[in-house]
């Protein structure tokens, strides 16, 4: 089965509606196909990678522990907009650390998150083949 | 061209289960190929036999029996956002202890992968969401 460029737009909340935690649920499922896939974290999509989240009081699964296997899935690269972030207040410390071993350097720990703004998010969209969003 | 149709919203509740069903409808007549139409998120409602509109309403679920009849469209609903919300075979039915299903005819419940493989397989995957 040949391989494509493969994009998952996470817009939405984490909690509020399911479309996070189903989205990250075709993320895995697209890893086991050997795809080259990237996720992209616009809008309220970025309070999903935010780290220190209790989802106790309204009776939901964390699920924010699961982007940190992303990385041992092959999936390391994470595009976050940080137009998205300064709208919400957010700075890149308040995401969670992500990161994957990169297997053709020694197995070392790098960052899986890349900051892009909108026109550097635009051009990265551009070069995608299936684009799924959530 | 070859096209994957991904429907994410439910029927009645969002304007793109109908747009879904529009395109697919449109690609088809335009002489295109859908290589499947997945159903994810509340979009697997779409899939159900019980619903009953009220009679002077539009029939999205036997319209997509319908078009499936014609064209022999591959109508796979996702069985994890299945099972979240009671969209029933009858062999998961029976696999899960319960006592009835609800699948619409023309439609199959199946895995995540259906999708993917759609995306691998299509020049375009195209989505119908919010």
């Amino acid at each position: 089965m040949s391989t494509k460029n493969f994009l998952f737009v996470n817009r939405k909340a984490p909690y509020g509606t399911v479309y996070a935690l189903e989205s990250l649920e075709v993320v895995l499922i697209s890893a086991a196909f050997e795809q080259n896939v990237s996720l992209a974290f616009i809008d309220d999509g970025v309070y999903q990678i935010t780290k220190g989240q209790n989802s106790k009081g309204i009776g939901m699964k964390n699920f924010s522990p699961t982007y940190r296997a992303l990385g041992d899935y092959d999936i390391t690269k994470l595009y976050v907009s940080t137009e998205s972030l300064a709208e919400r207040g957010l700075t890149v410390d308040d995401l969670m650390e992500l990161t994957y071993e990169d297997a053709d350097d020694d197995y070392a720990e790098k960052p899986s998150i890349i900051l892009v703004n909108r026109e550097e998010m635009a051009a990265m969209m551009a070069e995608q083949e299936v684009i799924l969003s959530f | 061209m070859k096209y994957t149709i991904l429907v994410n919203e439910g029927p009645y509740q969002h304007q793109a289960a109908d747009s879904a069903l529009q395109f697919t409808r449109a690609a088809l007549e335009k002489g295109h190929e859908i290589f499947r139409v997945f159903f994810y998120h509340d979009g697997v409602n779409n899939g159900t036999r019980l619903t009953v509109p009220p009679a002077d309403d539009r029939l999205i679920q036997k319209a997509w029996t319908e078009l499936a009849e014609k064209h022999g469209l591959d109508l796979v609903i996702c069985i994890a956002a299945a099972q979240r919300r009671g969209i029933m075979d009858a062999d998961e039915a029976k696999r899960q202890g319960l006592d009835a299903n609800n699948i619409a005819p023309g439609f199959r419940i199946s895995g995540l992968g259906q999708l993917v493989e759609g995306g691998i397989q299509s020049d375009r995957l195209v989505v119908f969401g919010d």
